[in-house]
């Protein structure tokens, strides 16, 4: 069989993305028919550049959800076909089997992997793991921030003193020493994520009991259920075939297989920790110093003359008016560990080497990048179009919410 | 002034001791000092083998003591070596106890000892000094391009808000900003470097830029690193700018005629400079992540490869330095933006 031309593989890539633009295609419908109900998201698409930046996150949310599923792709990111390694866009199968798609559309790597195919596999990872560990770290942060920036003094000093610490360290120093294999072996990870997981939880109780300690009729089967679950979920979570560390010194048990909801790959909970835990010093600064800002706000004087409570007051007054400027960062913030979580695998830390993630196939290509482009350049141009549509997306956002 | 500059040092020191301290805690953790024990005895060592290794070359001890040693405030260790001679921390190699007597018996980084590096074999201040003059070298081309490319870029599009100059430049100071060194710099290999676009008008990797540096072989890598904090120093001055430029006293230059390049230059510029100051003075410590990832990628052995080979090898000592100088970095450089800014900005006064 004859190799692609251009005009072809561009055809053909478009028309492997189909269930992406059937979802965009009804989402924008629906948004910019409802737009003037639905508030600051509705807004955004008044703003070309937001709507635009919005496209290309949804773009790979929709890509990252089905590829999820292994649709979209043409082969499995990890089948090797021999006679391809190297080959370049459009390159025919040598003898496909039938009902198996016949080209690799972006050339294969220097294993012989379908490059499209872990593209488009690569971003389930980054979608599965970059908001999601955004939104911990904002968890952590603003646990952490309301307080800080309210109550002020000692508290303020020793936090801000804590946050500098992880913050005045070279970002890749640390990956290199959080993410090392020796490390990992001693467990350090599993203590941080077992810390760290605790901050979801404190967020919720504070903010349920907060709302409602005066209905205790209410409070108590809602805040009951809520951690019920919520416990369960962080027990999964830092547990591992029933242990939270095993090492050869030391073995914690934990829950039982039996009741373990899911188990998270050693490689990706390392991951995860370690880009919250450098994230989150900085939603501290940003949540401190907005709070310290509307602290000084009539409606704070009001619900401190009414006798709420100061957590009732940081979490339903002072956060509830901090959105805004929240909003944005998150968005700006989620770039922002998608180019850390590229870091780490273009330094080959932390996800298994042969895992499609963008970074670790960047560095995989980079050791043959001036003879062949082809294996580089998709997962190159994959994170640079999510990082800046997630920046525009920020940029729209701010600007739309800055007009009232 | 002088009282704040007092008590930012010794934040600076404590957090400066605190970090080093995390430093040394992680190097030193038993499945680390394990792997060290058997890549520089032998990979076959039993257990007991690796536990009198490491106490033979004073790895035993509690952790806090250990990094007093290192520290220089605790006595060096010494060891009894084989046929009656002694070994130690301060000692170089194994000698008789009478010379030993002469040797220091403190010897850590206040003393000015950092240590040898078990990857190189030499001592750790060698290594270190000659790699900082390497990096010092990139970052000095860096900001020669990235400083006045983002001014000129920030100054342009904050000069006239929402014009089309305006929304191209804003547009492409997003665009850069999105864009990591490790993208950027991928592309730029393939797009200028490599056989296959077939320009080749420079070279991908660095490494003769060490000995030799050209426009051919060092331009990449400072475009690289540039451009991904161009973006954010460019977009910095355009808020400064259009935020000047809506001030009262612009619009009384501008009542009273005064030609629009005259406001800019003469009227704006200054006051619009003050916050983009304090912005590159921050980004060093994002230079730094810059460095390293362009020094991998372009070869280039300076500080930031230096890191990445002695983290990836936990080469303690030399990554403990490494960890020194980029703390004193990032902290330095955030005692003279908060310095900078007082001088620069009469309103804000110290309390």
């Amino acid at each position: 069989m004859e190799p692609l031309s251009g005009i072809d593989i561009t055809g053909r890539i478009l028309w492997q993305f189909w269930p992406v633009w059937i979802s965009l295609i009804v989402l924008f419908a629906l948004s910019m028919r409802f737009k003037r109900r639905l508030g600051l998201y509705g807004k955004l698409f008044d703003s070309p550049i937001g709507m635009i930046g919005f496209a290309l996150v949804m773009f790979w949310i929709f890509t990252g959800i089905y590829a999820s599923f292994d649709l979209i792709m043409t082969h499995l990111p990890l089948s090797q076909i021999s006679g391809l390694k190297n080959k370049g866009p459009g390159s025919p199968l040598p003898s496909p089997d039938p009902g198996q798609y016949q080209w690799y559309l972006l050339g294969g790597d220097n294993l012989a992997r379908d490059v499209f195919s872990r593209m488009v596999k690569g971003s389930s990872i980054v979608i599965g793991i970059a908001p999601l560990a955004t939104l911990f770290a904002f968890m952590v942060g603003i646990t952490m921030g309301l307080p800080a920036g309210y109550y002020g003094g000692r508290l303020d000093v020793f936090l801000s003193f804590m946050a500098n610490l992880i913050l005045a360290f070279p970002v890749i120093l640390l990956f290199f020493l959080l993410v090392t294999p020796e490390i990992v072996a001693a467990g350090v990870p599993n203590y941080m994520a077992t810390v760290l997981f605790c901050f979801p939880i404190i967020f919720a109780t504070v903010l349920l009991n907060s709302r409602y300690h005066s209905q205790p009729s209410v409070r108590t089967p809602l805040m009951s259920a809520v951690l019920v679950v919520l416990i369960w979920i962080y027990l999964s979570a830092i547990s591992t075939d029933g242990y939270l560390v095993r090492t050869e010194g030391l073995k914690i048990p934990l829950l039982p297989n039996a009741i373990d909801l899911f188990n998270i790959a050693g490689g990706t909970l390392v991951v995860f920790v370690s880009v919250v835990f450098v994230n989150s010093p900085t939603v501290y600064r940003i949540v401190r110093g907005l709070t310290m800002d509307i602290k000084t706000r009539d409606y704070v004087a009001a619900a401190q003359t009414r006798g709420e409570g100061p957590w009732y007051i940081m979490l339903w007054e002072i956060l509830p008016n901090a959105r805004g400027p929240l909003i944005v960062d998150f968005c700006l913030r989620i770039g922002y560990t998608t180019i850390l979580l590229g870091t780490l695998g273009f330094f080959g830390l932390g996800l298994p080497p042969e895992s499609p993630d963008w970074g670790s196939t960047i560095n995989d290509a980079r050791k043959l990048l001036s003879i062949y482009l082809h294996p580089a350049l998709p997962p190159a141009l994959a994170l640079l179009s999510l990082v800046l549509g997630l920046n525009l997306l920020a940029d729209g956002l701010r600007e739309e919410s800055l007009k009232d | 002034m002088g009282l704040f500059i007092l008590r930012r040092t010794g934040v600076m020191v404590l957090t400066a001791l605190c970090l080093t301290f995390i430093v040394f805690f992680l190097t030193n953790l038993y499945p680390n000092l394990e792997k060290l024990a058997k890549t520089q005895g032998n990979f076959r060592m039993s257990d007991e083998a690796v536990a009198s290794w490491l106490d033979n070359n004073g790895y035993s001890g509690p952790m806090l003591f250990r990094y007093g040693e290192w520290l220089g405030v605790t006595p060096g260790w010494t060891r009894d070596a084989a046929e009656g001679k002694v070994r130690g921390r301060c000692i170089d190699g194994d000698v008789l106890p009478e010379v030993a007597a002469e040797a220091p018996a403190y010897c850590g980084i206040i003393q000015g000892y950092w240590g040898r590096s078990t990857v190189f074999k030499e001592p750790v201040a060698g290594i270190i000094g000659e790699k900082l003059g390497l990096t010092g070298v990139l970052m000095f081309w860096v900001l020669v391009l990235m400083v006045p490319t983002a001014l000129i870029v920030g100054v342009l599009a904050g000069m006239r808000e929402g014009s089309a100059l305006d929304r191209g430049l804003s547009t492409f100071s997003i665009i850069t900003t999105a864009t990591p060194e490790y993208v950027s710099g991928v592309i730029f290999i393939a797009v200028f470097a490599s056989s296959a676009v077939g320009l080749k008008w420079f070279k991908g990797t660095a490494t003769s830029a060490m000995s030799q540096p050209t426009f051919e072989n060092f331009f990449l890598p400072v475009l690289t690193i540039a451009l991904y904090g161009m973006g954010y120093i460019a977009r910095m001055t355009r808020a400064s700018m259009t935020e000047v430029m809506t001030a009262q006293y612009i619009r009384t230059a501008r009542l009273k005629g005064v030609s629009f390049g005259n406001i800019v230059l003469k009227h704006a510029l200054r006051n619009a400079l003050i916050a983009p100051f304090t912005v590159i003075m921050l980004q060093f410590p994002w230079l730094l992540n810059g460095v390293v990832i362009v020094e991998t990628l372009f070869n280039y052995k300076g500080f930031g490869w230096t890191l990445v080979q002695a983290a990836s090898n936990n080469d303690i000592d030399l990554l403990l330095a490494v960890s020194v100088v980029s703390v004193a970095v990032v902290l330095v450089t955030q005692l003279i933006s908060d310095i900078g800014y007082v001088y620069l900005n009469p309103r804000i006064r110290l309390s």
